[in-house]
């Protein structure tokens, strides 16, 4: 195989659609050998991986760490639920120690945007982003789009949008170059005080209706509305977003055929999207957790350097 | 005091022959190639000389004298943070970038507010040849509340005020701090910003935040302070001088009041003339900055204002940071750009002449500062004191922070290649020169 043209995965804006269909044929071997009696391959034995979550993360931390012990990797794991911006050691100090353990691979989630970049610049370990602030998760937009890519047969043409907090969002981001390197139609829906400036620059469109934004997409990808940005005075209740913006059945009735519903978790029943449509049959919630497992595999294999 | 660790080989000015330099002093109409002699810090010749016995006589065949430079914004951190800048190493500095004046901000820790620290801090500097001007705060502690005892700081020598770092937080205060000001003849200089809007923004709100994901400074809140300030300076019929202006809303603004006779002058930095908010795009906190680096469009209306006279003075906002502060997440890393080594190759290099002429240049960073000040101005004529910077404006250099004389490295122009340099500057009956 011809080798992986990156060092890291620190977000999707720099990755090329080549590079990201590398990813998904890869991830589609992995879901194979997940597929397996014996579900674990030697690939990566004598590599050293450190997950390092300085913001709490329960699916996206054991994905992670599933996807390391499924290719033989040692694995190591650091949880800080405080905020490292203002009490303890500096990340420096963090990248520093690390270095001098000799990691290889370092999976970092983050609440600052840039963290996994620091990271990149200071140490010679590989650094994959878990998720760094409201800057890119690209682990989740593969796993998303290698989902669609299953269920659709290609991601290219097919239109979808993204509803909710685009502004406090890195799924929305990474989602964005994704689906759009894969030549999607991409929009995005949402309250306008959470639609950040300038998204022209990214080359999506708007939509502030949610029933305009089901007559016009083929794919739902719906996010976590969070309580802190109602108490920061963006939107006025959640109440008025569920009106307004919740992804309900009788809005995706009116539809002339069935919408795709994609939700990175974890959701929020009865707010930005009722039950009765994330766990209908349309749902592909639970495939893109399926999923993630094997998309970690590929990005931790291919950026291992591993020869088959 | 004695000069400790003197790195410039800075020396007495007794008896100097400067021979064969362009002299450019807009103030006094020179723009020629002639001679100047000096004898205990005062020009007694400007034309061809005679050497005579027991002079210092320097060849600056090429090069160029102009009147000394003066940074109308630094900050030197002495007291309080002393690990990234102190009143000596900031002078050495500003000496090294070419400067023979600087006025140093107060938001130190404890603050410039009162007569005491305000002497302490002027004491400081008196080894070094150098103008050390202190802007004192505003308001007691910058706390915001009470203003400080103005006409007091007036008679030991402050003759501006600021709470930079922070705009003066209550129009109510600005009101009134721009009535006793004004009765004592001194500016109050404005950090125009609206901090509701500004919020936890470290970034330019614009297409760039977005795609760093990172909370915007929406260019508004700047405008919305300038308006602020601008309105309060009409009323009170007062002084007042804006602080690194950096958007084009802000810009439309000053001109309008300038064209209705409003008390207003206005300063911008290099870094918001010759960079724009793309330059943050690596996560590199040496370009973080408040205010923040803007969009193309907004530069380009800080150089025009700049030719056009909308803007008085370049001034370049040094604000020294330690390695380990800036060494950090982009969020958490503090605010600030260093720039007093870095200003005048950039000015020759990037500004002058394409934007404007060398004798407009020397108004931006000669008189104007000067004359924001209420200080008397620098000329270059017989009898008068000799306070010139002295240029090789060939001299081809790479900027590399770890030559600067400040104790700091927060630069974005690391790497830079630069035509123009300062080779020496006297002032204060001294001299240094750059040995080549």
């Amino acid at each position: 195989m011809s080798s992986f043209p990156h060092k890291h995965l620190l977000g999707l804006e720099d990755y090329s659609a080549d590079d990201i269909l590398k990813i998904l044929d890869t991830a589609e071997s992995m879901k194979e050998i997940l597929a397996r009696p014996i579900r674990k391959v030697p690939t990566l034995r004598g590599v050293t991986v450190v997950n390092l979550f300085f913001e709490s993360s329960t699916r996206t931390r054991i994905s992670f760490e599933l996807a390391e012990k499924r290719l033989s990797a040692d694995t190591v794991n650091f949880s800080s639920s405080g905020s490292s911006l203002s009490k303890g050691e500096t990340l420096l100090d963090t990248a520093r120690n690390i270095e001098a353990m000799k990691i290889d691979i370092v999976v970092i989630r983050h609440r600052a945007a840039g963290a996994p970049h620091f990271l990149a610049h200071h140490l010679e370990a590989v650094i994959v982003n878990a998720g760094d602030g409201c800057h890119e998760h690209p682990t989740q937009a593969l796993l998303d789009v290698l989902t669609l890519r299953q269920k659709f047969g290609s991601v290219k043409g097919l239109r979808v949008t993204v509803v909710g907090d685009i502004a406090h969002s890195r799924v929305a981001l990474s989602n964005i170059h994704a689906l759009k390197k894969l030549g999607a139609t991409v929009a995005i829906c949402g309250p306008a005080t959470l639609i950040p400036r300038d998204v022209a620059g990214l080359g999506v469109g708007v939509v502030y209706s949610i029933d305009d934004a089901i007559a016009q997409s083929d794919v739902l990808n719906v996010l976590r509305i969070q309580l802190e940005r109602q108490e920061a005075g963006l939107f006025p209740t959640l109440r008025e977003y569920q009106k307004y913006f919740g992804v309900t059945r009788t809005r995706l009735e009116k539809a002339q055929r069935p919408l795709t519903i994609l939700h990175p978790g974890p959701i929020n029943r009865g707010i930005e999207i009722t039950s009765d449509v994330a766990d209908s049959e349309h749902s592909l919630i639970l495939d893109q957790v399926t999923n993630g497992v094997a998309v970690r595999m590929a990005v931790l294999y291919l950026l291992s350097g591993a020869k088959q | 005091m004695e000069l400790e660790g003197n790195v410039l080989g800075i020396r007495q000015a007794s008896r100097l022959h400067l021979v064969g330099a362009r002299i450019v002093d807009p103030a006094t109409q020179l723009d020629t190639v002639a001679d100047l002699m000096i004898e205990n810090g005062v020009i007694r010749r400007i034309g061809s000389t005679e050497g005579g016995p027991g002079e210092e006589r320097i060849n600056l065949a090429g090069k160029l004298i102009t009147p000394g430079w003066f940074d109308l914004h630094v900050h030197f951190r002495e007291p309080g943070k002393e690990v990234a800048e102190t009143i000596a190493s900031g002078s050495l500095a500003a000496l090294n970038g070419g400067f023979t004046g600087v006025a140093v901000m107060p938001n130190t820790n404890p603050p410039l507010d009162h007569a005491g620290i305000v002497s302490w801090v002027k004491n400081q500097a008196t080894p070094f040849p150098i103008d050390l001007q202190v802007i004192a705060a505003v308001s007691k502690g910058r706390q915001g509340k009470e203003l400080v005892e103005m006409a007091e700081l007036c008679e030991h020598g402050v003759q501006a005020f600021s709470d930079d770092g922070s705009p003066v937080a209550s129009s109510w205060l600005l009101r009134h701090a721009l009535e006793y000001a004004n009765m004592l003849g001194a500016v109050i200089c404005e950090h125009a910003e609206d901090r509701d809007l500004a919020a936890n923004g470290v970034i330019h709100e614009g297409a760039v935040a977005t795609k760093l994901g990172l909370p915007g400074i929406p260019s508004v809140a700047e405008t919305l302070g300038v308006l602020r300030a601008l309105l309060l300076a009409e009323y009170t019929g007062a002084r007042i001088h804006l602080c690194h202006v950096s958007t084009a809303g802000a810009i439309e603004w000053v001109r309008w009041a300038k064209n209705r006779g409003i008390r207003v002058t206005a300063e911008v930095t290099p870094h918001h003339l010759l960079l724009t908010d793309e330059a943050c795009a690596t996560f590199d906190t040496s370009t973080k900055t408040n205010p923040p680096l803007r969009e193309e469009t907004d530069r380009q209306a800080c150089l025009e204002a700049l030719a056009d006279g909308t803007m008085d003075v370049i001034a370049t906002d040094h604000a020294p940071h330690p390695f380990e502060d800036k060494a950090s997440e982009f969020e958490q890393a503090p605010f600030g750009i260093i720039g007093l080594e870095t200003a005048l190759g950039l000015c020759l290099t990037h500004l002058c002449p394409r934007y404007l002429s060398l004798q407009k240049l020397l108004e931006k960073v000669v008189a104007m500062p000067r004359q924001v000040l209420g200080l008397p101005p620098v000329r270059i004529a017989e009898g008068e004191k000799a306070n010139l910077t002295m240029i090789d404006p060939d001299a081809k250099w790479t900027v590399a922070p770890e030559k600067f004389l400040s104790m700091s490295r927060n630069t974005p122009f690391a790497g830079w290649e630069l035509k123009g340099r300062a080779i020496g500057t006297i002032s204060h009956d001294r001299y240094w020169i750059r040995d080549s």
